[in-house]
């Protein structure tokens, strides 16, 4: 009895997991479909995406879908805009961030905690609740369309979590350090430079990387201040091409391609910095 | 013999004695100084739109003060015309409904997925946890694009999926009614939040001990019963946070209804707070109007962001 017993215990956790198993698989490929159909379908003629039943392996496929989009030129002109306002936010970021962090973790000063609860705040704004104000503002100062009015909306909304993810690789480097440093005859900041900068790399890699997401991609902010053709972000010109090419019959293998162009780089930043993020928002609450 | 020893090293002490107060004064100012740049650009990129918006808000000002017309203060008239509005509760009472709707979606399935990926062997969970981290990373406006094409009418696969499994779905245009509008807009909103919470209560999981699991186990407690009075309350910091975000995330739903109204439905049957904003703002030119409705956005989102804040700081002071 005691033999058929450890048997059965033996395959049921074996089939159940099985089981587990087939549904994580399931929904791994639900999650990653639309990823999957958007490079099926820029690879994919026009002709064949216009087939009432859709083919679901690119056999066949080409690159020509991504040739006719870059051919527009358009694509250039909104990578070119994307690539400076995003340039421009990430060094103003890190470089704000990088004082404002040292300030809140090395010193203890009068309004400190009001300004990382300011912080904290700050950054859950939603961009909705303020964009028609800036849009007023930017128009008043003559800054719409303009890569510096645009950069300054963006160095703004993204500065607060910088500066709160920094703070935490700051703070993860002892003062003594510095201090030990300190003894054997540097300045404070002599200390800081050559002891802390260092150590700091890999945390500004991750802050810079964050806001580089957060402006390439950001969408809301610019529909509003970004309203003329030649000054159009990547995320504008995207929603410009599906919507040039609706008025149409949609040319989806083409709109894809687009997609696939503007994702992929954003994946890959993304990949890098994913764990960085996260523990930043939940805070303290998940550890390691 | 102390006094012979220190005296040598009296003269740079009191060098340094003579320049402390002043180096003092500079130690309390440096913080200041260091955080002038952060709060410079936010004051002029949030806070004064901010305050023009508060302004705003109390006056009458419409497409005639745009083309110069001075504005006119109205006092609270904007919000009172609000409050008796119908179409605002409407839009509000559908924002409310659609975050809640996703926010517990979102909870429900990412917590499931945690399960899931404590359950299963490593192989699998690193391809599940590849296939959300891919959903995740997805920049907003082309995962938008690919959801409006894999729904679109003509010829899309959700449709031709449900006509292959016997319904008929041929030609069914999702976005044309507000309920499948809502219902396609929160499927899109569930999968790309459900990544960050299934990986953040997944991290949670780890701070979770074995040995209390183990024990629990021996004294009979069923898997369902280890996971309701263990492993719940031990992760709830997280869920709460995980939660609160959800909730303010899903309140500002903006970019994806803006994409699913462009490609054809009648805004104002699908507004959320967002796009209602932006189409008093822009479309009809009541920046009077607009302003008070963002305040009260603002007010409310504030409301959730605080109680995620003061645990934030909690969670912080704790580590």
């Amino acid at each position: 009895m005691s033999t058929s017993m450890r048997i059965t215990q033996r395959r049921t956790p074996k089939i159940s997991s099985l089981m587990w198993g087939a549904l994580a698989l399931f929904v791994a490929a639900l999650w990653a479909f639309p990823v999957y159909w958007m490079l099926n379908s820029a690879l994919l003629p026009n002709v064949t995406l216009q087939s009432s039943t859709p083919t679901f392996i690119p056999f066949g496929g080409s690159l020509d879908n991504f040739v006719a989009v870059t051919a527009s030129g358009t694509f250039f002109s909104a990578l070119g805009v994307s690539l400076t306002v995003t340039s421009i936010t990430v060094v103003c970021c890190l470089s704000f961030a990088f004082l404002g962090a040292l300030a809140i973790s090395r010193f203890r000063f009068r309004g400190r905690k009001g300004f990382i609860l300011a912080l904290l705040l700050v950054q859950m704004l939603p961009a909705e609740g303020l964009f028609i104000a800036q849009y007023r503002m930017m128009a008043n100062a003559n800054l719409l369309n303009s890569v510096l009015g645009i950069s300054i909306l963006y160095i703004a909304a993204v500065v607060p979590f910088t500066i709160w993810m920094l703070r935490g690789f700051v703070t993860g480097i002892p003062v003594e350090l510095e201090e030990a440093a300190m003894v054997d005859g540097l300045t404070r900041t002599q200390a800081f430079l050559r002891i802390t900068f260092p150590l700091l790399a890999p945390g500004l890699v991750a802050s810079g990387v964050y806001a580089f997401l957060q402006a390439w991609n950001e969408f809301t902010i610019a529909l509003v201040v970004m309203t003329s053709d030649t000054s159009k972000t990547v995320p504008l010109w995207l929603r410009g091409f599906m919507q040039s090419s609706a008025t149409r019959e949609t040319d989806w293998g083409q709109v894809m391609a687009a997609s696939t162009l503007v994702s992929v780089p954003v994946i890959i930043f993304f990949l890098l910095v994913q764990g960085r993020m996260s523990s930043g928002l939940v805070g303290g609450a998940v550890k390691g | 013999m102390t006094a012979v020893q220190t005296q040598p090293e009296a003269t740079p002490d009191s060098a340094q004695g003579t320049r402390s107060p002043h180096r003092a004064r500079r130690r309390l100012s440096a913080p200041y100084i260091l955080l002038i740049p952060s709060v410079a650009v936010l004051v002029a990129a949030m806070g004064y739109p901010l305050i023009w918006q508060v302004i705003t808000s109390l006056q009458e000002f419409g497409l005639a003060q745009q083309f110069g017309q001075p504005p006119k203060f109205v006092g609270l008239q904007n919000y009172t015309q609000l409050l008796f509005d119908s179409y605002t509760w409407a839009v509000v009472a559908r924002s409310l409904t659609f975050c809640l709707v996703c926010a517990g979606a979102t909870m429900a399935i990412g917590i499931a997925l945690a399960l899931l990926m404590k359950r299963v062997h490593k192989l699998i969970r690193n391809i599940l946890q590849t296939a959300l981290l891919l959903a995740w990373a997805m920049p907003l406006v082309a995962a938008m694009t690919v959801w409006i094409w894999l729904f679109d009418w003509r010829r899309s696969v959700v449709n031709w999926v449900l006509t292959e499994a016997g319904l008929n779905f041929q030609g069914y245009n999702w976005l044309a009614a507000p309920l499948t509008f809502y219902v396609v807009a929160a499927i899109i909103v569930t999968w790309m939040s459900v990544p960050f919470v299934a990986f953040s209560v997944y991290a949670g999981f780890s701070q979770v001990s074995e040995e209390v699991l183990e024990a629990a186990q021996m004294d009979g407690a069923t898997g369902l019963q280890r996971l309701l009075h263990i492993t719940i309350p031990m992760i709830r910091p997280v869920l709460a946070i995980v939660l609160l975000l959800q909730v303010i995330w899903d309140l500002r739903v903006f970019a994806q209804i803006k994409m699913l109204q462009d490609v054809g439905s009648v805004p104002s049957e699908t507004n959320l707070l967002g796009t209602y904003i932006y189409q008093l703002g822009t479309g009809s030119g009541d920046f009077g109007m607009s302003s008070a409705v963002s305040i009260f956005m603002l007010v409310l989102t504030l409301a959730v962001s605080w109680l995620y804040v003061r645990r934030m700081i909690r969670e912080d002071e704790a580590t």
